[in-house]
């Protein structure tokens, strides 16, 4: 092969040249969040502050969505799933500082947090699944998982940034599994088992529109007056009297990576629990608009090739006369 | 031989119980207290040698529940016990006499006892106007509290109302209806509760009668033997509350179920007593609120009993993370076993040895290019 390095130099830049010319053309045409919440869409509310850490919410999503209890202390009595799993699809973590002695409070103190789908507007495991196996429907927003179509290439789980879709590593067949808003109980016209069975209102089920307004109500109460707190859903009627405590000052979900239809509100910072500050543009967006672009009207690719040609051509043209006389030989 | 048999005819004479009954009242009321089994012996001499101590029992603003609670109990038979362990002078409900002679009587017995007497106030001391609101013979029930407890060597305020006020004191309290402790400004023994256990009243009495103290008492003046735990530890059904399996509504599954009650508003969580340990009416398993399907209206905690709604949520005390919670980051695996890490040591070894040996060899071996020239050198 003949091709001078410098040449070669050359030829690779040009290529990323062309490359990124189309790539930031293509950004500025594409408007950032461009997706939105559908109309009706269903959601969930978490509360932490209501939260008591009862794991009611674990036990009916159990008889759900029949998954099994996972053993793991020494006594081997209690369900006590360390984390999500393909087998446990919402777990309550708790979390605590120093002497955990106040609830809600940052110093000496605890706090308890649900963990389960958040349902994104942009949801990377369904822009990463090559499979279309992750799919978010057009009607409600839900992240749909279907283990049929389902390759187990686990892309999903590396891209998700909550960390939710989990493998199930036992099984030789690829499956994993997530929340789904229990899709079978909406069919019903039920709300989701968490916050059916919620004895506090931490979970409240609704349209992401209501729950929107819900939240805003908690922030604009002022902490330590009586207020009052639904449960199950926003209207259910079914309300209890608590003090309103020190909310963060916003609500998780509204914008992180795009925005969620499963938002959450807490007394004590949401990094502390294990929702990590995420920027409001996805990471999905800048991912697809790399991939897309690169590919738009196939120019990238054209022009690619047409460096390959003429890299051929020249190392065709250059090479040296013993080995064009190998070749007469051979076709004689 | 001879003192057993003494101890039995008084026993019988008394009490009209057998021994073994008298014993094992003995040793359950240690047990109530908190004691050692040994200590119903102790309990059992103190009954049997000491004088009994004359008790003054009022009724102001309530409804008489403590007292039909007492006269309820069967352990065996505590109306004996009240009548004859204790000499009663003065109980409005269980008096035959009445009107200006029961006074009269009043008045006798606590000259005749200055010092050695037990004050028992049942009910809630009505306190605006002057206390109007509650008299007897004349006297308002304020006027009553504060000359009978001059004397007296211990006040006992028996159920909710007469420890802080209770259902009487339930806003907007217009009578100002106030708890003992408050009007008399000294320590008081306070078994709140509507009504309260007799037991807890019970091993109360025989404890300062035992030992000639109070029993030890909590921030509210309440014995710490009865009111030392919340509800909530001791509750039958708190391994519900831990597997998360609650009762949604009455009737339900759950409910039927036995299923913690708290979603109903059960205050057990944040509210100190023994019920769950001692129940009622010696009824066996279940008598209780919570047994029976009720939740906990928090009846012996003031500001809890009569202030909040009774299907309002209970704020939980001391429920924290417990010890099989995930944790935020939940770290998996169990580590380097000593194995894993010999084998691991070994493969090092061997490769860190065997690079070591190549290099040696390496630096033996003559340069290619040495060699090469060395070759054509020969010939």
């Amino acid at each position: 092969m003949s091709i001078s390095r410098r040449a070669f130099l050359r030829a690779t830049a040009l290529t990323g040249a062309a490359a990124s010319v189309v790539t930031a053309k293509a950004a500025s045409a594409r408007e950032p969040g461009a997706k939105t919440i559908p109309p009706n869409a269903p959601g969930m509310l978490f509360d932490s502050t209501l939260c008591v850490g009862c794991k009611a919410c674990m036990t009916a999503c159990r008889e759900a969505n029949g998954t099994h209890p996972e053993v793991t202390t020494k006594d081997a009595l209690w369900d006590a799933p360390l984390d999500l799993s393909a087998n446990t699809l919402t777990v309550i973590k708790a979390w605590s500082d120093g002497a955990a002695e106040h609830k809600d409070e940052e110093t000496d103190g605890y706090a308890f947090v649900k963990k389960s789908c958040l349902h994104c507007v942009e949801p990377a495991c369904v822009s990463v699944c090559p499979v279309s196996a992750m799919t978010k429907d057009a009607n409600t927003g839900v992240v749909h998982y279907d283990p049929k179509a389902c390759i187990g290439c686990r892309y999903c789980v590396a891209a998700c940034p909550f960390g939710v879709p989990r493998f199930d590593y036992d099984k030789s067949i690829a499956r994993l599994n997530k929340c789904q808003l229990c899709e079978s109980r909406r069919a019903e016209g039920k709300i989701t088992a968490c916050a059916e069975v919620c004895p506090t209102g931490a979970t409240l089920f609704g349209t992401v529109e209501e729950l929107a307004a819900e939240a805003d109500r908690r922030h604009r109460m002022k902490p330590g007056e009586r207020a009052f707190f639904p449960r199950r859903t926003v209207n259910s009627g079914d309300t209890h009297e608590k003090q309103a405590p020190h909310y963060q000052a916003r609500t998780y979900g509204v914008s992180e990576v795009g925005g969620t239809q499963v938002r959450l509100l807490s007394a004590v910072s949401y990094d502390k629990l294990g929702y990590p500050t995420l920027p409001d543009k996805p990471f999905v967006e800048t991912a697809e608009e790399i991939q897309h672009s690169l590919y738009k009207g196939m120019i990238a690719p054209a022009v690619l090739f047409g460096i390959l040609l003429i890299l051929v051509k020249r190392a065709h043209d250059h090479r040296p006369p013993d080995a064009r006389d190998l070749e007469g030989k051979d076709k004689r | 031989m001879t003192n057993g048999l003494a101890e039995q005819d008084l026993v019988g004479q008394r009490l009209g119980l057998s021994r073994r009954a008298f014993m094992q009242l003995c040793t359950g009321v240690a047990a109530t207290l908190g004691l050692g089994l040994s200590e119903g012996k102790v309990i059992a001499q103190a009954i049997l040698s000491k004088r009994r101590p004359p008790v003054i029992w009022l009724h102001f603003a309530e409804c008489t529940g403590c007292t039909e609670s007492m006269l309820r109990s069967e352990h065996p038979a505590l109306d004996r016990l009240l009548l004859e362990l204790i000499s009663l002078d003065y109980h409005e409900t269980l008096f035959a006499g009445a009107g200006h002679q029961a006074e009269e009587a009043r008045d006798a017995s606590m000259a005749e006892n200055k010092g050695k007497y037990v004050l028992v106030v049942e009910g809630a001391i009505p306190t605006a106007e002057n206390g109007i609101y509650c008299k007897v013979g004349g006297k308002t029930a304020l006027e009553i509290v504060r000359k009978c407890s001059e004397g007296a060597a211990a006040v006992i305020a028996l159920g909710s109302c007469a420890a802080w006020g209770g259902m009487p004191s339930t806003g907007p309290n217009p009578t100002g209806c106030t708890g003992v402790a408050e009007i008399l400004g000294k320590t008081v023994v306070n078994i709140p509760g509507c009504p309260p256990n007799p037991y807890n009243f019970l091993s109360t009495v025989i404890h300062y009668l035992t030992y000639g103290r109070l029993p030890e008492l909590d921030a509210q003046g309440r014995p710490k033997f009865a009111y030392g735990r919340l509800i909530h530890e001791n509750c039958e059904r708190r391994p519900h509350f831990d597997a998360g399996r609650f009762a949604q509504q009455f009737g339900d599954d759950g409910h039927r179920q036995g299923w913690c009650l708290y979603k109903l508003g059960c205050k057990g969580p944040e509210t100190y007593a023994n019920c769950p340990s001692i129940l009622f009416c010696d009824a066996g398993s279940g008598s209780w609120p919570v047994g029976t399907g009720h939740p906990c209206i928090g009846c012996t905690e003031k500001g809890i009993g009569f202030a909040k709604p009774i299907h309002a949520l209970a704020d939980l005390k001391f429920v924290g993370p417990i010890a099989n919670s995930s944790r935020i980051v939940e770290p998996q695996g169990n580590g380097i076993t000593v194995l894993t890490a010999a084998v691991a040591a070994g493969v090092a070894g061997v490769l860190v040895g065997a690079a070591a040996i190549k290099a040696t060899q390496l630096s033996n071996e003559p340069h290619p290019e040495q060699e090469h020239s060395q070759k054509e050198e020969k010939p």
